[in-house]
């Protein structure tokens, strides 16, 4: 403080560098000792020291050059009370990006230069959209914080493995069994936990989800345990399975084309892409209804609400069980594509990813989720050649985005329902419910 | 009957260590209401600072004995408080005042950047480390079986106790805990009676991080393994226990611990050791429903 009432850039840059000297210090504190003396497991058995302390220098000095930098350009957080001439221009141009979004998704396979990998990347992205904006429904628009929805991906990807595998059902069957037992483990979730509040909901969901993993994990007579299920049917074209024989029942052979192992890519792409949009569509339409408006109404204000009439607890559980449906799809997509599933896949991290998605995407924009779902899981698999430290620039990255942008990517949208005009809102002035 | 007071010891001395790490969770949710989900990361990264100074100094021939422990002990309350203040500082502090969302997002990812940095420096397999405390008194005997409370487990205790009293202390006797208290009631309001609401938060953290290490350490000699996946699921159980006994309140946090502990032990030792998890979880769900504020919280009155 002192070195700025003295004035100048001379004092800035005393007082920058003396704060870059604190943030090495603590550095210091924290690397020596994690990074400086690596215990190895040796031959023997017992562990042994290893010293790193070029490392640890080497790490002390980026954070020293690191904090000089932010210190000295300045990145601040950028402020809640956004404008609402910079939203309204926001949604503006959200008006145009959102159409552009999707042809781009809609013509991405056949664009020429777009391989298996891109295709197989392109998939993965849109089932995290797809998941995003499941969730969007119960925390985005409901305002009830679920840290466990990685249960009902799971439900779903369950149900389709063990109704193929024990009953022979095909895709098409289970695909809307799947949401439906999803959804009807949402309702039996929701049913008791729905008295709670905030936080207390938030960890009791993720309770449920460590549960739904647990059993999976050890009822092994039925799962299959860590061991996971395989030979999961792939999906047909409406009863044409893809392969490579060629005959009149395939898919190639029916449409006289040669067959071509990336048909049943493309073909699940836009599975994905349809089963999203229809979560979108769904979402949206349903906002404009009475159940949509009681959410947002809910999560602005649950004592407004009762006072009102609205009936909280069924207005609560629709919520979760929508949302639990469409993790149910995502869920039999997921198996279907794989043809392998295992408890290893819906741990409590991929919980915080889709959570992350829909918080970094600015709670409740449809838009804002898309982007999210982009930029965190095409940005790791951009870090792919990084192998063990692309999860740690992940978690960073979440970090770096909450503390510079912490109303998320869109931080601005439309009220569903407003009197007169239709103006867009700063994200600052939606509250996030207490549910 | 011997075999149950032989659960009723191992669940005590278990539940301790929860409750150790349960205090952090709950200090840090009263005073600024947010799950520091980064807690239970906090506990591993001082798992493996006991463990590294562990290894130098007792492999190196330098000391051992109880000195060693009590010195291992202290090394690793000291950097993994500064561990703590540096989340705080990076992650949190930043976000004060925003919405309630934004500061769990940068929690989540800060456990996983602890996670993935512990991988990353000190590699991805479980690091085991020969026992330090071993033989323990016998208290009865009922034909072959043995009711033992070995020195760990006194150990464990003695410390947890020890450890509570001082912090008890703190926040009862001291002007600092004091602050934390006012911080706690109305963080406006005291900002505005002259308590540095940020350095006093900043402490709240330190206290919680040192805490975690005294935990950590003793988990560290009592299972002799640590890993950089540890801190998940016994961060879960500790918040758990927190929750349990009512979040925010500081006996509650013990009491949850203890009773986790003990809900944990008896569930292995008489029905199945897999599904202990579910037991742990399943009792966190049925307290809430029928107790919405868990064991000691206060009812939140709301006002319009």
């Amino acid at each position: 403080m002192s070195a700025f009432s003295q004035g100048g850039a001379g004092g800035r840059i005393t007082a920058a560098l003396r704060d870059a000297t604190i943030a090495a210090a603590v550095a210091f504190g924290l690397f020596v000792v994690m990074v400086g003396l690596r215990t190895d497991v040796s031959p023997t058995g017992a562990l042994v020291l290893r010293e790193r302390w070029t490392e640890v220098a080497m790490l002390c000095a980026l954070v020293f050059a690191g904090r000089l930098v932010v210190t000295l350009w300045g990145l601040r957080p950028q402020s809640l009370g956004q404008s609402p001439e910079r939203a309204a221009a926001m949604a503006r141009a959200g008006k145009l990006f959102a159409p552009l979004l999707l042809a781009a998704a809609l013509v991405l396979p056949f664009v020429p230069g777009i391989g298996r990998y891109e295709l197989d990347l392109g998939i993965l992205v849109l089932t995290y959209v797809m998941l995003g904006w499941g969730l969007n429904i119960v925390v985005g628009l409901a305002g009830l914080l679920d840290l466990g929805y990685v249960a009902f991906y799971a439900v779903g990807a369950y149900s389709y493995a063990l109704l193929a595998q024990y009953f022979g059902l095909s895709f098409w069957i289970c695909l809307p069994l799947a949401g439906i037992l999803a959804a009807f483990w949402g309702i039996l979730l929701g049913f008791p936990v729905l008295r709670l509040r905030g936080d207390y909901l938030a960890i009791v969901t993720l309770a449920f989800g460590e549960i739904i993993r647990i059993v999976l994990l050890n009822w092994v007579s039925l799962t299959g345990g860590p061991n996971g299920m395989s030979g999961i049917p792939r999906p047909t074209f409406f009863g044409l399975p893809f392969n490579m024989s060629g005959e009149p029942g395939t898919f190639a052979g029916f449409f006289g084309i040669e067959p071509d192992p990336v048909h049943r890519v493309v073909f699940l792409y836009y599975l994905i892409l349809g089963l999203a949009l229809l979560t979108n569509w769904v979402t949206i339409r349903i906002r404009r209804q009475p159940i949509g408006r009681a959410w947002e109404a809910l999560r602005e204000d649950e004592i407004a609400c009762r006072a009102l009439g609205i009936n909280v607890r069924n207005t609560k559980l629709t919520a979760f069980a929508l949302g639990a449906m469409f993790g149910g799809f995502a869920g039999a997509f997921f198996a279907t594509r794989q043809g392998f599933i295992s408890p290893e896949s819906f741990t409590f991290i991929e919980s915080a990813i889709i959570l992350a998605i829909v918080v970094l995407g600015g709670m409740g924009s449809q838009v804002g989720v898309a982007v999210a779902a982009i930029v965190m899981i095409g940005g790791f698999e951009l870090f792919r050649d990084l192998e063990e430290w692309r999860m740690l620039v992940f978690g960073a990255a979440m970090v770096v985005i909450m503390v510079l942008r912490p109303r998320g990517l869109v931080g601005s949208r439309t009220p569903t329902i407003a009197l007169g005009e239709k103006r867009a809102i700063g994200a600052g002035h939606v509250s996030e419910g207490r549910g | 009957m011997a075999y149950a007071l032989q659960q009723l010891i191992n669940g005590i001395s278990l539940g301790m260590i929860y409750g150790l790490i349960a205090v952090g969770y709950t200090m840090v949710y009263g005073i600024i209401g947010m799950i520091n989900f980064a807690h239970g990361d906090i506990f591993m990264v001082g798992a493996f600072v006991a463990l590294i100074a562990m290894v130098m100094l007792v492999s190196g021939g330098i000391m051992d004995g109880p000195a060693a422990i009590l010195l291992v002990l202290a090394i690793s309350m000291a950097f993994t408080a500064l561990y703590g203040w540096t989340v705080e500082r990076v992650a949190y502090r930043p976000l004060r005042g925003s919405f309630r969302l934004a500061p769990l997002i940068s929690a989540i990812g800060m456990s996983i950047v602890l996670q993935n940095f512990v991988q990353v420096s000190q590699g991805a397999r479980p690091k085991p480390i020969e026992p330090q405390v071993i033989g323990g008194i016998e208290l009865m005997r009922e034909g072959e079986f043995v009711v033992q409370l070995s020195y760990m487990q006194m150990l464990i205790i003695g410390t947890t106790l020890a450890a509570l009293v001082v912090f008890t202390w703190l926040v009862t006797k001291t002007p600092l805990g004091r602050a934390m208290r006012a911080c706690e009631q109305d963080r406006k309001m005291a900002n505005l009676l002259g308590i540095d609401t940020d350095r006093t938060i900043s402490l709240t953290f330190v206290i919680g991080a040192a805490l975690a290490a005294v935990a950590a350490t003793l988990y560290l000699l009592r299972y002799g393994v640590a890993d950089f996946f540890m801190g998940f699921i016994v961060g879960v159980k500790a918040f758990t226990a927190a929750v349990l006994g009512g979040i925010g309140s500081l006996p509650g946090a013990v009491l949850g611990g203890l009773l986790i502990g003990l809900i944990e032990t008896f569930w292995s030792a008489y029905f199945s050791v897999q599904y202990k998890d579910v037991a742990a979880f399943s009792i966190l769900a049925l307290t809430l429903i029928f107790l919405p504020t868990g064991l000691l919280g206060r009812q939140d009155v709301e006002k319009v």
